[in-house]
C-alpha cells in the first residue's frame, strides 16, 4: 500500500514573528476564484463610485485682483510662478504653493490685453489697450526702487495679443494686423494682413516654431510663416473663433474656441473639414489651452463653467464650476499636467486638479496600485449602462442645465425638420451634411 | 559531410582574413589580442574584423563587449528563448476563447482587440507558469498488486501514515441526540454538528477544541456556516435561527419557517433555503433581508444543492425531477426528468460542469449540466441515500451504514468499483468533505466519524481567497474586502460570465433605431458609382455598360449560393433514397432507434 495525505506544516504558512508580514500562499486556478466576471464588475462599479465621492477638484482660489482678470500666463521655467493681467492694467506674479502674490505691477492704462513670458523665463511681456507693449524684468526690483519695464514699445494701435517664440528672440503681436517684432527693436519687422481690420489671438506652433496661427474678427483663422512675406492660409467658419492653442505634441493639430458654443479641432494640413468638434458649452467659449502632454484640452466659457475634453472626443470628459466663479474669460493648464487654472470676471484666479478625484501627495506603492487597478476596471467596464451612468454624472447649475435641454431640444427640431424635408423631396436634393462640414464657409490659400 | 567542408571552407575564409593585417594604432595591444582570438572560435575573429573596418577608433573597446555577451566556454545556450509550458496547464488557465476581429472594422478597434488579446496571453502564461511554485502535492493511496484499494481500512491508512494526519480519522461517539448533519466552515478549520435531537456542537476539529456546544430543545433540520466562523444558521423545527460562535441566538427569522435544507452561497452572501412547505427563500445575510421568496409548487424540499460554479440552487423533487432555481426568476431556469423515482439525493461538482444524482429507483446518475445530458447511469444495490463531491472531483455515496467513495466518476470510462469504502455504527444522515484536507465526515445514527480520503482535496488554497491559516487580522480585512463586492443576486444567472459579453440582441436593437433615426443604414454596402473616365469612355452607354458589369457580378454571387444550395438539397435528397432503397418491408417491424 501507498499512501499519501495532505498534511501541510503550519510554519510553511504563518508568519514567523510578528514583525513580519503575513504570507499570502496564491493559487491563480480558475476553479478556486469563480464569478470572476461578476466580482470584477462589483469591484469596478465600487471604484467608480468611489471616484465621485472623491471627485474634489477645487484647489484654491487667489484673489487680490481689483477688477477681473483678462488673461493668465504660465511660467516657461518655473511650476511655482504663475503670472496674471486684469481689466485695470494690473499684472500680479503669483507664488502657487503658497498661495499667494508676490509681486503687483500697474502695467498699462485701462485693460491688460496678453501676457507671455520669454522662453528663458527671465523677463515677460505685456500689452495693454494703451497702446504700448511692455517688457519686465521678472526679477522684482530692490527695495525701495520702482517697477520700471526693461523696454517699452508704443504701436499704433491697441495691440489684443502677443506670443513669444520658442527659441529666438522675436515675438508676435496682433491687433489691426499681426505683427513680428524683433527684441532689439521698436518697430515690427514683419507685418501681416489680409483683408481683416483686427485679430484677438495669435500663437506660435510649439513644434514647428517658424509658423503662427490668428483668429481674426472675420470668423477666420489664418495660419502664418514668419519667414515668409504674406499667410500661408485661412479658414473662415461660420462663426468667429475667440483664442486658440496648438496641440504641443501633435503640434499640426490646434484647437480652436468659437463663439458658436463650440470648439473646432483642425489639422492644419487639411483645413476644409475640422478633424474634431467639441460641444457641450451652453455660451460662447472665450479660451482654450492643452495639456502638455497633448491628450486633452481645458476650455473657458461665457456659461460660467469650465470644460475638459479628451482631445479626439465631441463632449467633455468634465466640468468644473462653482456658485461664485462668474464668466471664465481665461484658462491654462499647469505645465506639470495636474492643475488648471481658470480666471475668471469676479476678480478671482482659481486652481483645480486635472484629474478631479486624483488624490494629491506623495503616494505609496500599494496606493498606486490600487489607484491604476480601478482605473483599469473604470476602462474595462465603462460601457456597462450602471457605470456608464455614475462616471457620467455630473452636477451642472441650474440655467446651465436648462439651456442644455433648450439646445439639445433646438437641435432634434431642426434634425426633424431637415429629415421631414428630405423626405418630401426628390431623392438627393437635400444631402446629408455631417456636423463637421456645417461650420466651415470657404479656406483661402 | 557537406557540413565539415562547410567548416573547412569557413576556416579558410578567416584564414584568410587574419592574413591581412589591420593597421597597427599606437593604442593598440595587437599581439595579446590575437593571440586570445585564435583560441576561441571563428565568429568572434569575423566580428573583430567587421568592428576594426567600419570603426578602427572603436576597436579594443568593441571586442571587449562583444567578448562579454558570450558564455565564456564559446558554447551556445542548450535552452534558448523562453521554456516551454506544457499545453494542459495553459488550456486550465485559458479564459474563453480568441477574439475574431470583425471584417472591415476600424483600425483602433482592430489595435485595441490585438493588444487585449496580448496581454491576457501574458496573463495566461504568467498564471501557468506559477504553477511550477505551488507547494503542496494531493494526497494518493495505491494498493499492492492483487489489493482493491477499497479493501484497505481506514485504520490502516491512518497507521500508515503520519501522526498528524493519523489523527484526522477519528470517531465522535454521540448516540443520544442521534443522526447528525455536519457542515465544513469554507477554510476547513471548523465543523459544526447538529443532532435531530437538538444537539448543536460547533468544534474546531483538527486540535479538537469544542468552541461551543448546547442543546436547542427542538428538532433541528439542517445546520450551515454562514460567510465566517463567527455565525451559523440552524433549520429547527419551525423557524430558522441564527447563532454566533459562543452559541447566543442573534436573530429568529420568522419568515423562513420550517426549513429543511440550507446552502449558503458564500459570494453573493445569501442562505437559500428549502422549506417543507415547497417554499425556496434567499436570505441576504449581510444586509438581512429576504431577497426572494419562491414557491416551487413541487410538495415537500428536501433534496437540495448548489452549483459552486455559477450559484444556482438545485433542487430535487419526489417526482424524480430536478429544477434549477435562481432568485430571480419565479419559474425554474431548467426542469429535467432525472430518475423514475424520487430524487433522493444531489450534488454538483465544483466547475458546475457535472451533477450527480440518486433516487430511489436505486440508480446512480452522472449529467453534463452545461448540456443537459446523461453522460454515466450506475446501478447501486441499496441506493445512495447522500452524495457528496470532494474538490478533486471525488464522489462519496452512503448506502445505508457504509460510505463509499468513488474516483473519475465522469470520466470515459464507466466506474466498476469503490476507490474506498468504510462501515460506520450508524445510518448516515450527513456527509461532507473537508475543504482543502483529505477528510470526508461522516454524520451518523451514533455521532460523527471523520474519515481519510486520500487525493480529496485541493492541496493549494489561495489565500486572498479562503485562508486556513489566516490571522485574526487578516480575517476582518478578509471580511471587509469580501462584502465590498458581494456579487447582487441580480447576477445570479446559469452563465456567471454573461456580464463580460457583447450583448448581441440589443446591438441589432440599436442598429435598427439608428437606421430609424437616421433614415438610411449606415453599414450598408454603397451603391456603386461608375469613375469619370476620359477619352470618351465616360459615355452614357459605357457607364452604364460599367455598372451592368457590378450588377451582374453581384447577381452572379446569388446564383453561385442558390446553385450550391440546390446541389446540397439533390446530394440528401439522393443519399435519403439510397437509404430507402435498401429498405424492406420488413424493416416496418424493426425497433426504432428514435
Amino acid at each position: 500500500m501507498k499512501v499519501k495525505v495532505l498534511c501541510r506544516n503550519p510554519d510553511d504558512y504563518v508568519r514567523e514573528t510578528t514583525r513580519d508580514i503575513q504570507r499570502v500562499p496564491r493559487n491563480y486556478d480558475p476553479t478556486l476564484h469563480p464569478f470572476e466576471v461578476a466580482r470584477e464588475y462589483t469591484r469596478a462599479l465600487n471604484a467608480t463610485k468611489l471616484e465621485r465621492v472623491f471627485a474634489k477638484p477645487f484647489v484654491a482660489s487667489l484673489d487680490g485682483h481689483r477688477d477681473g482678470i483678462s488673461c493668465i500666463a504660465k511660467h516657461a521655467k518655473s511650476l511655482s510662478t504663475v503670472l496674471s493681467g486684469a481689466c485695470d492694467g494690473e499684472v500680479k506674479v503669483w507664488n502657487l504653493p503658497r498661495r499667494e502674490c508676490v509681486r503687483t505691477i500697474q502695467a498699462h492704462e485701462g485693460f491688460v490685453r496678453g501676457i507671455c513670458t520669454r522662453f528663458c523665463g527671465t523677463s515677460f511681456f505685456t500689452v495693454g489697450d494703451d497702446k504700448t507693449i511692455k517688457q519686465w524684468n521678472m526679477d522684482p526690483p530692490g527695495h525701495g526702487l520702482q517697477e520700471e519695464p526693461l523696454n517699452t514699445i508704443l504701436g499704433k494701435a491697441v495691440v489684443t495679443g502677443i506670443d513669444h517664440h520658442q527659441r529666438e528672440a522675436t515675438f508676435a503681436t496682433c491687433g489691426q494686423t499681426v505683427d513680428i517684432y524683433d527684441e532689439q527693436r521698436s518697430s515690427p519687422i514683419r507685418s501681416f494682413s489680409w483683408g481683416v481690420d483686427s485679430f484677438s489671438c495669435v500663437r506660435y506652433n510649439p513644434v514647428e516654431t517658424e509658423l503662427l496661427a490668428s483668429c481674426a474678427s472675420d470668423r477666420s483663422v489664418v495660419l502664418y510663416d514668419m519667414r515668409e512675406s504674406t499667410p500661408l492660409r485661412k479658414v473662415v467658419m461660420t462663426m468667429r473663433s475667440n483664442t486658440l492653442c496648438w496641440n504641443p505634441m501633435e503640434a499640426y493639430y490646434f484647437t480652436c474656441s468659437n463663439e458658436d458654443y463650440n470648439l473646432y479641432t483642425y489639422d492644419m494640413r487639411y483645413l476644409k473639414c475640422p478633424v474634431n468638434v467639441h460641444m457641450d458649452h451652453v455660451s460662447a467659449v472665450l479660451d482654450v489651452d492643452y495639456s502638455p502632454t497633448g491628450r486633452e484640452f481645458v476650455s473657458a466659457s461665457f456659461d460660467k463653467t469650465i470644460r475638459i475634453f479628451p482631445k479626439d472626443k465631441g463632449h467633455s470628459r468634465e466640468v468644473y464650476h462653482t456658485k461664485r466663479m462668474q464668466h471664465v474669460i481665461c484658462v491654462r493648464w499647469s505645465s506639470d499636467n495636474k492643475y488648471v487654472l481658470s480666471g475668471s470676471d469676479e476678480m478671482n484666479i482659481r486652481l483645480w486638479k486635472a484629474n478631479a478625484s486624483e488624490k494629491l501627495g506623495v503616494l505609496s506603492a500599494r496606493e498606486k496600485i490600487a489607484a491604476n487597478y480601478n482605473k483599469k476596471l473604470i476602462e474595462k467596464f465603462q460601457h456597462h449602462p450602471h457605470v456608464k451612468r455614475i462616471a457620467r454624472h455630473r452636477h451642472l447649475p441650474r440655467d446651465v442645465l436648462k439651456q442644455k435641454k433648450q439646445q439639445r431640444e433646438m437641435k432634434e427640431a431642426r434634425r426633424r425638420k431637415e429629415q421631414n424635408v428630405r423626405k418630401h423631396s426628390k431623392p438627393g436634393s437635400v444631402p446629408l451634411v455631417p456636423e463637421k462640414e456645417k461650420h466651415v464657409v470657404a479656406v483661402l490659400e | 559531410m557537406a557540413a565539415l567542408l562547410e567548416d573547412a571552407a569557413k576556416g579558410a575564409h578567416v584564414e584568410r582574413k587574419t592574413n591581412k593585417k589591420p593597421v597597427k594604432r599606437y593604442w593598440e595591444k595587437t599581439e595579446d589580442l590575437k593571440n586570445s582570438d585564435q583560441n576561441t572560435s571563428h565568429r568572434s575573429i569575423s566580428t573583430e574584423k567587421t568592428a576594426d573596418r567600419s570603426t578602427a577608433t572603436e576597436n579594443t573597446g568593441s571586442v571587449k563587449r562583444r567578448k562579454g555577451r558570450r558564455i565564456p566556454s564559446g558554447k551556445q545556450d542548450p535552452f534558448p528563448g523562453e521554456a516551454p509550458i506544457p499545453q494542459e496547464q495553459l488550456q486550465k488557465y485559458q479564459r474563453g476563447s480568441k477574439h475574431n476581429v470583425p471584417k472591415g472594422s476600424e483600425r483602433r478597434l482592430k489595435e485595441a482587440i490585438a493588444w487585449s488579446e496580448k496581454v491576457s496571453e501574458l496573463a495566461q502564461k504568467q498564471a501557468a507558469r506559477y504553477d511550477l511554485l505551488l507547494p503542496e502535492d494531493a494526497g494518493f493511496l495505491e494498493g499492492d498488486e492483487d489489493e482493491d484499494t477499497c479493501r484497505i481500512s481506514q485504520e490502516d491508512i491512518a497507521d500508515a501514515v503520519d501522526i498528524t494526519s493519523g489523527s484526522k480519522f477519528f470517531n465522535l461517539h454521540l448516540s443520544q441526540f442521534g443522526p447528525y448533519r455536519l457542515d465544513y466552515s469554507r477554510t476547513g478549520r471548523h465543523l459544526l454538528l447538529s443532532g435531530r435531537r437538538g444537539h448543536v456542537a460547533c468544534i474546531e476539529w483538527q486540535s479538537k477544541n469544542l468552541t461551543c456546544e448546547m442543546n436547542v430543545m427542538e428538532t433541528v433540520n439542517d445546520i450551515k456556516w454562514l460567510h465566517t466562523e463567527a455565525m451559523f444558521a440552524v433549520a429547527q423545527k419551525k423557524w430558522l435561527y441564527i447563532y454566533d460562535s459562543e452559541g447566543i441566538e442573534l436573530h429568529c427569522v420568522k419568515k423562513f419557517n420550517d426549513v429543511l435544507k440550507m446552502q449558503f452561497l458564500p459570494y453573493h452572501f445569501m442562505l437559500a433555503t428549502a422549506s417543507a412547505t415547497g417554499f425556496l427563500q434567499y436570505l441576504d445575510v449581510s444586509v438581512g433581508k429576504e431577497v426572494a421568496a419562491i414557491c416551487t409548487k413541487a410538495g415537500r424540499l428536501d433534496v437540495m444543492s448548489q452549483n459552486p460554479y455559477n450559484a444556482v440552487i438545485h433542487l430535487g423533487h419526489s417526482n424524480g425531477t430536478v429544477s434549477l432555481w435562481s432568485p430571480n426568476q419565479k419559474e425554474p431556469l431548467v426542469k429535467m426528468l432525472c430518475h423514475r423515482g424520487a430524487v433522493r439525493s444531489l450534488t454538483v461538482d465544483k466547475t458546475g460542469t457535472y451533477m450527480v444524482t440518486s433516487g430511489l429507483d436505486r440508480k446512480l446518475k452522472v449529467y453534463d449540466i452545461r448540456a443537459l445530458k446523461p453522460l454515466h447511469s450506475y446501478f447501486l444495490p441499496a441506493g445512495a441515500s447522500y452524495l457528496s463531491l470532494s474538490q478533486k472531483g471525488l464522489l462519496s455515496a452512503a448506502t445505508g451504514d457504509i460510505v463509499q467513495v468513488y474516483q473519475n466518476v465522469w470520466g470515459g470510462s464507466p466506474v466498476s468499483k469503490p476507490y474506498m469504502a468504510h462501515r460506520v455504527r450508524g445510518q448516515v444522515w450527513g456527509l461532507a468533505y473537508c475543504p482543502f484536507e483529505d477528510v470526508l465526515g461522516v454524520g451518523h445514527g451514533e455521532g460523527f466519524t471523520s474519515m481519510i480520503v486520500p487525493g480529496a482535496g485541493e492541496p493549494n488554497f489561495d489565500a486572498l481567497d479562503t485562508n486556513p491559516y489566516r490571522s485574526a487580522k487578516q480575517m476582518q480585512e478578509w471580511e471587509v474586502k469580501a462584502l465590498l463586492e458581494k456579487v447582487q443576486p441580480e447576477l445570479i444567472g446559469l452563465d456567471p460570465g454573461q456580464l463580460g459579453k457583447v450583448d448581441q440582441g440589443s446591438f441589432e436593437q440599436r442598429h435598427k433605431e439608428r437606421v430609424d433615426i437616421l433614415g438610411y443604414d449606415p453599414l450598408a454596402k454603397e451603391k456603386f458609382k461608375p469613375k469619370s473616365k476620359k477619352k470618351g469612355r465616360s459615355s452614357a452607354g459605357s457607364i452604364e455598360k460599367r455598372k451592368r458589369k457590378v450588377a451582374y457580378e453581384d447577381h452572379r454571387d446569388v446564383i453561385r449560393l442558390n446553385v450550391e444550395e440546390k446541389v446540397k438539397h439533390q446530394k440528401e435528397k439522393s443519399s435519403e433514397s439510397q437509404q430507402l432503397g435498401k429498405k424492406s418491408t420488413l424493416d416496418r417491424f424493426r425497433k426504432q432507434d428514435k
